[in-house]
C-alpha cells in the first residue's frame, strides 16, 4: 500500500513536469508579439519569421493597391520609425490614410512587413477622431485586441 | 431620486447579507434552528432587495432617467425599446447589478428548496452563498455603483454598438451570467460538506443538482457566444481562444470534470475530496473569469487598477482561493473514502481518466490564457500566445476525450473480464471505422479530422445502444442516465462537426463589380447592387446577392455595413445560408457605392450549424438529467441503496 502510494506520486510528478515542458515549449513556439515600428527596429533579427501584431498609423500618402484591387502597400508609422507593410486581401471598409492599425504578419528579409490580416482599431468608447490627432502605437494595438 | 432608491436598496442588500452570513455560521455551530430560520429569512431579504434594485434600474434605463449615471452611461433615446431593456447587462456597472439579482434568485431558490431540511450542512451553505452575496453587494455598492446621481442630460450614448448588432446578444449574457453565478451554489454546498466533515448521500444529491443547472446554461452561453461571433464578427469563424472565451470555457471544464467524479462517488463512495476541490475550481474560475473580462486587465496589466473594480475582484478572488485551499487541507481527510477504485479497465478507471484529461484541458487554456499577464506584469512586454498553441494541445485532448464517450459507458463498473471486455468494446468499431470511410469518400484528408470521425463513430454507436436501452424504461427510472447519454450524443456531435467545420472550410476573397459573379464550391453568388436604409440607431448600407446552388436559385443574400450613431466606424454584418450540409457565409471588406462595386469574403463550412443544435441537446440531456424524478419507487429506493451501502453509512 505504502509502495503504490509512492509510485504514483512519483508517477504524477513524471506526468506534470512533461505536461509543464509540453505547454512552455508550445507556448513558447507560439506567442505573438506586440509591437510598434519602433520595436521592430530595436528588435533587428529576432523580427524575421516571428508572428507580430504591428501597431501604428498608415502614413499618410503612402497606400497603393496591387494586383488589380486585391493587395495593398502602405507605411505604418509610430512618428518616429516606419516599416513598409505589404498586405493581401481587400482592406476593411473605415481602413485609409491616418488611421490607426494593426497588422498581423512578419518581416521578411527583403526589408517590409508581410501581413495577412489587417485590422482598424476599434474603439468603442465613441470619441471621435480628432485632425492630426497623434495615434499611440500601443495605444492602438490596446482598442484592436479580442477583436477579430 | 431613483438613484437615491437604489443605493438604498443596495445598501440594505449588503446589511443583510452580512449579518445573514454570521446568522447562519452560528446557526451551523450551535446547530440551532431558529438561527438557521433567520439566516433563511436572511437570504430571502437579500434576493428581494437585489430584485427591486434591478427593476427601479430597469425603470430608470426605460423612462430614460439620464441623472442615473448607469443611465446616462448607456441610455439613448435613439434606440429601440429591446435595446433599452437588454442595456441592463451592455456594460459594467449594470451587469454586476444583474449578477447581483440572478444570485439573490439562486440564493433564495436553493434556500427554498432545502426549507425541510435541518441544521445538518443547510446553515453552512447558507453562510458560504451570503458571504459571496454580501461582496458582491459591497461591489455594487462601492466600486461598481450603477445608481450614482449625475447632472441630467437630455440624451445618452447609447450602449456598444457591437452589443445592439444582434439579437443574440440579448440571450448570451443572461446565459452566461445563469452559468456562472449559479456556481455560488454547488460551491456552497462543497463547503458545507468540508465545513460539516462529511459527505453523504442527504448532501450529493443537492450538490449534484446545483452544479448541473449551470453546467446547462453555461454550456449554452458558451455556444451563445461562439454563434455569436459567427453571426457578427465576419471572419467567419466562431472560437479564437481570446480571453474571454476561455474565461468562459474554463469553469465549464471542471464542472464537467465534478459532475463525472459525483457519479464515481455516488456509485462507489470514494473521490469525496477530489469532487469538493473540481467544484470549489469551478467557482474560482468563474471569479478569475470575471476578473479577466471585466476589470479590463488585457488591455493592459498596469492600467487595470486605475477602476477600483478590478482590484476588489482580485482581492475577493484571493480570499476565496485562500479560504478554499486552507479548508481542503484542515479538512479533506473527515471526507473518508468508503469504496476503493477497482482497477483501470473499468467504468471508474475510464472516469478517472476522463476527470484527468478535463484538468490537463482546464490547465492548458488556463496557462495560455494568463501567460500573456505574467510576462506583461513581470517585463511590460505586451504579447498574447497564438492560436496554434491552443489548437495542438486541445485537439489532441479532445480526441482522446471523444474517444473515452465510446470506451467508458461501454465497460461494466466494477471488475471485468476479458470476454465481456471484448464483447462490449468490438461492436462499435465497426462503426467507427465506417464513419472514418465515409469521411475519406466525401473528401476528408486531414488525420485529425478522420481520427475524429473514426472515434466519433464509435462513440456514437455506443451512446445509441446506451440509449436503447435505458429509452423503454426512462420516464420511470433511470432518467438521469438517460439524460447524461443525450449530452453524450450532442458532444460527440458538436466534436465532429468542430473538427469538420474547422478542417473542410474553403475561404475565397473577391472583388465584384454589379453584375457580375464569382463562384465557391457547388455556389455561385452575383452582385444585383446596393442600398442604404436609414433606421433610428444606424444607418445600414446593403449589398445584395443572387446566389445559386448548381444553377439553380436558392437564395438572396443581404451582408451589409451598419453606421451606429457616435460610432466613427462602420460595422459589417455578415449574411449566412444555412442548409444541413454547411454555411455559405458572405461577408463585407468593403464598399464602393459611387463605383458599384465590393469586396466580399465568401466562405463555405460544412457542418457548422450542427454544433449549435448539437451543443442545445446537450443542454436539453442536462434538463432531462436534472428533472426530479417524482415517481420514486419502493424498489427503486431499495435498489439505489443496493448500488451504494456504502454511502448509506456516511
Amino acid at each position: 500500500m505504502k509502495q503504490s502510494r509512492v509510485f504514483l506520486i512519483v508517477a504524477l510528478a513524471v506526468a506534470a513536469v512533461g505536461f509543464a515542458i509540453i505547454t512552455t515549449s508550445g507556448i513558447s513556439k507560439n506567442l505573438v508579439y506586440y509591437w510598434t515600428p519602433t520595436d521592430i527596429t530595436h528588435a533587428g533579427d529576432k523580427a524575421y519569421g516571428a508572428t507580430i501584431r504591428l501597431g501604428g498609423q498608415v502614413a499618410p500618402g503612402t497606400v497603393h493597391m496591387t494586383n488589380g484591387g486585391s493587395g495593398l502597400e502602405f507605411d505604418v508609422t509610430d512618428r518616429r520609425t516606419t516599416v513598409h507593410v505589404r498586405s493581401t486581401g481587400s482592406p476593411p471598409q473605415m481602413f485609409r490614410e491616418g488611421i490607426g492599425v494593426v497588422v498581423e504578419g512578419t518581416m521578411i528579409r527583403g526589408g517590409y512587413f508581410q501581413s495577412d490580416r489587417l485590422m482598424v482599431s476599434h474603439n468603442n468608447e465613441y470619441r471621435a477622431p480628432k485632425e492630426g490627432q497623434k495615434i499611440d502605437a500601443n495605444d492602438v494595438i490596446r482598442t484592436t485586441k479580442g477583436l477579430q | 431620486m431613483t438613484a437615491a432608491l437604489g443605493r438604498f436598496l443596495i445598501l440594505a442588500s449588503v446589511l443583510v447579507s452580512t449579518c445573514g452570513a454570521f446568522v447562519a455560521f452560528a446557526a451551523a455551530k450551535k446547530q440551532s434552528i431558529d438561527g438557521l430560520r433567520w439566516a433563511r429569512r436572511f437570504a430571502y431579504a437579500f434576493a428581494g432587495f437585489m430584485a427591486i434594485a434591478t427593476f427601479v434600474m430597469e425603470y430608470a434605463l426605460i423612462v430614460h432617467d439620464f441623472s442615473v449615471s448607469y443611465v446616462a452611461q448607456v441610455g439613448s433615446r435613439s434606440v429601440p425599446l429591446w435595446v433599452t431593456i437588454v442595456s441592463l447587462w451592455s456594460s459594467l456597472e449594470g451587469s454586476i447589478l444583474f449578477w447581483g439579482f440572478i444570485l439573490g434568485l439562486y440564493i433564495a431558490g436553493s434556500t427554498w428548496l432545502t426549507r425541510n431540511e435541518g441544521t445538518d450542512y443547510v446553515p453552512y451553505a447558507i453562510g458560504t452563498w451570503l458571504s459571496c452575496a454580501s461582496f458582491f453587494g459591497f461591489l455594487i455598492a462601492g466600486p461598481a455603483n450603477p445608481f450614482l446621481t449625475v447632472p441630467a442630460q437630455p440624451d445618452g450614448p447609447g450602449p456598444n454598438p457591437l452589443l445592439q448588432n444582434h439579437i443574440l446578444m440579448v440571450a448570451h449574457p443572461p446565459f452566461l451570467y445563469l452559468g456562472y453565478v449559479g456556481m455560488t451554489i454547488p460551491f456552497g454546498f462543497a463547503c458545507a460538506a468540508l465545513l460539516r466533515g462529511r459527505l453523504g448521500h442527504a448532501l450529493l444529491r443537492p450538490l449534484r443538482a446545483s452544479l448541473m443547472l449551470p453546467w446547462i446554461f453555461l454550456t449554452i452561453a458558451i455556444m451563445l457566444g461562439g454563434w455569436w461571433a459567427y453571426e457578427v464578427l465576419g471572419w467567419g469563424g466562431y472560437w479564437a481562444w481570446d480571453p474571454v472565451e476561455n474565461a468562459s470555457l474554463l469553469p465549464w471544464l471542471t464542472a464537467t470534470a465534478a459532475l463525472h467524479s459525483a457519479i464515481v462517488l455516488e456509485r462507489r463512495g470514494v473521490l469525496k475530496g477530489w469532487t469538493v476541490t473540481l467544484i470549489q475550481s469551478s467557482f474560482l474560475l468563474t471569479i478569475l473569469g470575471t476578473f479577466m473580462t471585466r476589470s479590463g486587465v488585457f488591455n493592459s496589466v498596469h492600467s487595470f487598477t486605475q477602476s477600483s473594480i478590478g482590484p476588489t475582484i482580485l482581492v475577493f478572488l484571493a480570499a476565496a482561493t485562500i479560504f478554499s485551499i486552507v479548508l481542503l487541507a484542515l479538512r479533506i481527510d473527515s471526507l473518508e473514502a468508503e469504496g476503493r477504485i477497482e482497477g483501470a479497465a473499468t467504468r471508474e478507471g475510464m472516469f478517472l481518466v476522463n476527470n484527468l484529461l478535463f484538468v490537463l484541458l482546464t490547465f492548458t487554456v488556463l496557462i495560455g490564457t494568463v501567460f500573456p499577464l505574467i510576462v506583461e506584469a513581470v517585463n511590460g512586454k505586451q504579447m498574447s500566445v497564438g492560436r496554434p498553441y491552443f489548437d495542438s494541445m486541445v485537439v489532441p485532448i479532445g480526441a482522446v476525450l471523444l474517444f473515452l464517450i465510446g470506451i467508458g459507458p461501454a465497460l461494466p463498473w466494477g471488475r471485468t473480464s476479458r470476454r465481456q471486455m471484448v464483447r462490449s468494446l468490438i461492436p462499435p468499431f465497426a462503426t467507427g471505422v465506417i464513419a472514418a470511410i465515409a469521411g475519406y469518400a466525401f473528401g476528408v484528408r486531414n488525420n485529425w479530422t478522420l481520427l475524429t470521425l473514426g472515434f466519433g463513430g464509435y462513440a456514437a454507436h455506443v451512446t445509441l445502444v446506451q440509449l436503447w436501452k435505458g429509452g423503454s424504461k426512462s420516464l420511470t427510472r433511470g432518467r438521469r442516465r438517460f439524460g447524461s447519454y443525450i449530452v453524450h450524443g450532442g458532444a460527440v456531435i458538436v466534436l465532429v462537426a468542430i473538427a469538420v467545420s474547422s478542417t473542410m472550410k474553403t475561404q475565397h476573397e473577391t472583388l465584384l463589380s454589379r453584375g457580375e459573379s464569382a463562384q465557391i464550391g457547388a455556389y455561385a453568388i452575383t452582385f444585383l447592387g446596393s442600398e442604404d436604409r436609414t433606421e433610428p440607431n444606424r444607418q445600414s448600407t446593403i449589398a445584395r446577392f443572387a446566389v445559386t446552388k448548381d444553377g439553380k436559385p436558392v437564395a438572396t443574400m443581404e451582408p451589409r455595413m451598419n453606421q451606429y450613431v457616435r460610432m466613427r466606424e462602420p460595422i459589417g454584418t455578415p449574411d449566412v445560408h444555412s442548409t444541413i450540409a454547411g454555411d455559405l457565409y458572405l461577408s463585407l471588406q468593403n464598399l464602393d457605392v459611387a463605383n458599384g462595386r465590393v469586396a466580399v469574403l465568401m466562405i463555405f463550412t460544412p457542418m457548422v450549424g450542427w454544433i449549435w443544435f448539437a451543443v442545445l441537446m446537450m443542454g436539453l440531456g442536462g434538463v432531462i438529467a436534472l428533472i426530479p424524478q417524482r415517481a420514486v419507487t419502493k424498489t427503486e429506493t431499495a435498489e439505489s441503496r443496493v448500488s451504494a451501502p456504502a454511502l448509506e453509512r456516511a
